[in-house]
């Protein structure tokens, strides 16, 4: 239970600390149990004004190419398939529309909780084929890679997965490779981390001079991560500090990671309004192809495009508010969303369309520098 | 009506009682039945009576699976969700109409368990069953039972309850903890294996909203109950329709710890949950400690507690101060409810 007398301390303590800094300071999660969090919290009220906590590319679901969902869609139209998914994918639009539009047209769409209910599925429905979307970072994709592994020991027949599993570091190296990022250090995922450990952080301190802070989910957690990061940028002094060390260790753990790379080898792909990121996704291995529905369906090879007018990796990385955008509102907009800014219930492009008229800091992390201000004014959803 | 993609088609998200089904009523169904009384979309309509009265009508559908789960079945919320929408109202439930759809092959000892509910919960309620229709269907045009529940009830004279009543500084009371009927319907559906204590909190409130009403005669401006879309669906309504901010008090939520584990465990906003015994009382600041001590002194409001106010501003929106300080904007939820993976 957060005791609220403490978070208090720690968030006197941030107001101190970014007091002496003098300069916006700006720090970005990559997870979506963090944004989440913040949200529910209110914790971006709570900031002190020179302070934002910038929402990164941390939602998988969202940041999932347009062209894997028109798949899953193709796919889902089957007759005498069953595509299992987790809830959230099925808003998220492709160019053909969502699952959850596919499934209004009668495709048999079932929302699981895990991948081993996929498996079950497909022992419950022999005649059927059973395809799992395996989408999320390293926290979901051991699990997939377990359940795979069962599919090939008991010879399942019927059963394959779609796997759109994305890796987090590599995104993180890609947006500061891209360079002129507008953020002061990186508040890095609890669960991902106790899967891949925290040494993999070392580059972006070492190489690019970014402070990372590993933190777990309760408030308090991430208020205590905001003011380590607040000193390291005062001090200029990267560091990488595990905040986590309950759940996270230097070489996280080594059975899931052990896993991974029985089942999956690491590929390029691409990201919903990022662009390819070198070695950012996870792909079967030849010897588990007849689990993968791409191989086993004949699929054809998803078409990639770029997402016209899209600007969500200058977005998120603070470079652009979504004012600069020309889609933001037009072409763009909760409902019909291009980019991951957009898609996301917290992202920074629906959290302006949304609330900023209201001009305080209510959701997700639309304060921007003043120059903004004056157009945020503008908007009227 | 949202999809880019071919003849725009029915989803489950419409029937979610969120931002989904109120386009569905805004594009679809109001322009072609509009008039003054469908207009006011309150929980039931209110037609004079011919004689200087008001009777409130309402009619209700129930669909849910699995048709029995912890805390009650389907019988158990054809009837309570009616007379709610009738006491919520301030009516009197007069009588009440049942239509039931069966499917071919449903479980006759099933069918006698519901009815077996919807009896007992009349008797609580203090109301009859006075007309009804039964329809069958074959096998996989419906799911077990639909049940529809009409009912029309007398309201006293002068009472009004509506959004338009409620003025700033107004109080808003709820008579105890949220989600348990959601979070078990749910439980039951998608993890059948696991044994939880959370019990759907089926309940007809009539008798409990006469005492909050006798307790402070025209102080009452506005009750509904939090079914499909929860607390945050009812409180982002009623500052839309009441034109002024809506203030939560997170801290003053009451929730019980084993449904707030189950909504972590199915990735769930409780403040989301349908509740099917739960009622929102928004009262005169004057008149809220002797509402409150009225409704503490039923069985079905032992808990209540007082969640929040209606703010000054004039801009339509429901904000939440949350347990740690801080201030987030609540909005309607979108409609079917899904779980989160991150």
């Amino acid at each position: 239970m957060t005791s609220p007398p403490i978070i208090s301390d720690c968030l006197a303590q941030l107001a101190a600390v970014s007091a002496a800094v003098h300069r916006p300071l700006r720090f970005m999660e990559v997870c979506g149990t963090h944004t989440m969090s913040a949200f529910r919290s209110g914790l971006h009220s709570l900031l002190p004004d020179n302070v934002t906590l910038l929402s990164g590319p941390g939602c998988p679901v969202c940041v999932t190419a347009q062209e894997d969902i028109d798949t899953l869609v193709y796919l889902a139209q089957h007759d005498d398939l069953i595509l299992c998914t987790y809830g959230d994918m099925l808003r998220v639009p492709g160019r053909s529309g969502t699952l959850e539009q596919a499934r209004s047209r009668g495709a048999d769409i079932r929302v699981v909780y895990s991948a081993i209910d996929a498996l079950t599925l497909a022992r419950q429905h022999p005649a059927r084929q059973v395809v799992f979307a395996a989408v999320g970072f390293e926290t979901t994709a051991p699990a997939t890679a377990a359940v795979v592994r069962l599919a090939k020991q008991q010879s399942f027949p019927n059963f394959s997965v779609l796997a759109s599993h994305k890796r987090v570091v590599p995104a993180m190296l890609a947006l500061l490779a891209a360079g002129a990022v507008q953020i002061d250090g990186f508040l890095c995922p609890g669960h991902v981390s106790a899967v891949i450990g925290s040494a993999v952080y070392r580059p972006i301190v070492d190489l690019y001079k970014f402070p990372c802070v590993i933190a777990g989910f309760e408030e308090i957690h991430m208020a205590r991560a905001l003011l380590h990061l607040a000193q390291m940028a005062r001090d200029n002094r990267p560091e990488l500090i595990n905040d986590y060390t309950e759940v996270v260790n230097p070489a996280g753990n080594l059975v899931a990671q052990q896993l991974l790379n029985e089942v999956f080898t690491i590929i390029d792909v691409r990201w919903r309004g990022l662009g390819v990121i070198p070695s950012s996704g996870l792909a079967l291995r030849p010897e588990f192809h007849s689990f993968d529905a791409q191989q086993k369906f004949s699929l054809p090879l998803p078409v990639p495009r770029e997402l016209p007018g899209c600007i969500c990796g200058q977005v998120i990385t603070g470079i652009a508010t979504p004012h600069d955008c020309k889609s933001f509102g037009r072409s763009c907009t909760p409902v019909h969303p291009l980019g991951p800014c957009m898609v996301s219930s917290e992202g920074t492009c629906q959290a302006y369309f949304k609330y900023a008229r209201l001009g305080g800091r209510w959701s997700g992390s639309f304060q921007q520098p003043t120059p903004a201000t004056a157009s945020m004014q503008q908007v009227t959803p | 009506m949202n999809t880019p993609h071919g003849t725009p088609r029915i989803m489950l998200a419409h029937g979610g009682g969120g931002q989904l089904t109120d386009e569905l009523l805004r594009q679809c169904i109001m322009p072609r039945l509009d008039n003054a009384v469908l207009n006011q979309l309150l929980d039931s309509a209110i037609l004079p009576d011919g004689q200087g009265g008001r009777l409130a009508m309402t009619i209700d559908s129930f669909v849910v699976q699995p048709l029995e789960f912890p805390g009650g079945n389907i019988g158990d919320l054809a009837v309570a969700g009616t007379v709610n929408d009738l006491a919520v109202c301030g009516a009197t439930p007069l009588g009440i109409a049942l239509s039931l759809v069966l499917c071919e092959g449903l479980p006759i000892p099933v069918l006698e368990r519901v009815l077996d509910a919807v009896a007992a919960t009349a008797r609580k309620a203090g109301v009859t069953v006075v007309t009804g229709d039964t329809k069958v269907v074959g096998h996989g045009q419906a799911d077990g039972i639909f049940i529809t529940t009409a009912g029309v009830g007398r309201i006293p004279a002068g009472l009004i309850l509506s959004p338009t009543q409620v003025q700033p500084g107004d109080m808003l009371i709820i008579n105890g903890p949220l989600g348990e009927h959601g979070l078990a319907v749910m439980l039951a559906r998608e993890m059948p294996e696991l044994i939880t204590p959370v019990k759907s909190d089926v309940a007809p409130l009539n008798s409990l909203i006469n005492a909050a009403l006798a307790a402070a005669p025209g102080q009452i401006r506005f009750m509904r109950d939090p079914t499909r879309g929860g607390l945050a669906g009812l409180c982002a309504d009623l500052a839309t329709h009441s034109g002024y901010r809506v203030v939560l008090d997170e801290t003053h939520i009451p929730l019980r710890p084993e449904a707030r584990h189950a909504a972590d465990l199915l990735g769930l906003d409780p403040l989301e949950i349908a509740n099917e015994g739960k009622v929102v009382v928004v009262v005169a600041p004057a008149a809220h400690d002797r509402v409150l001590q009225a409704m503490r002194a039923h069985p079905l409001a032992e808990s209540a507690v007082t969640i929040g106010h209606i703010g000054e501003l004039r801009d339509g929106l429901c904000e939440i101060r949350t347990t740690i300080g801080g201030r987030r904007i609540v909005a309607k939820p979108y409609g079917e409810q899904l779980p989160r993976i991150c």
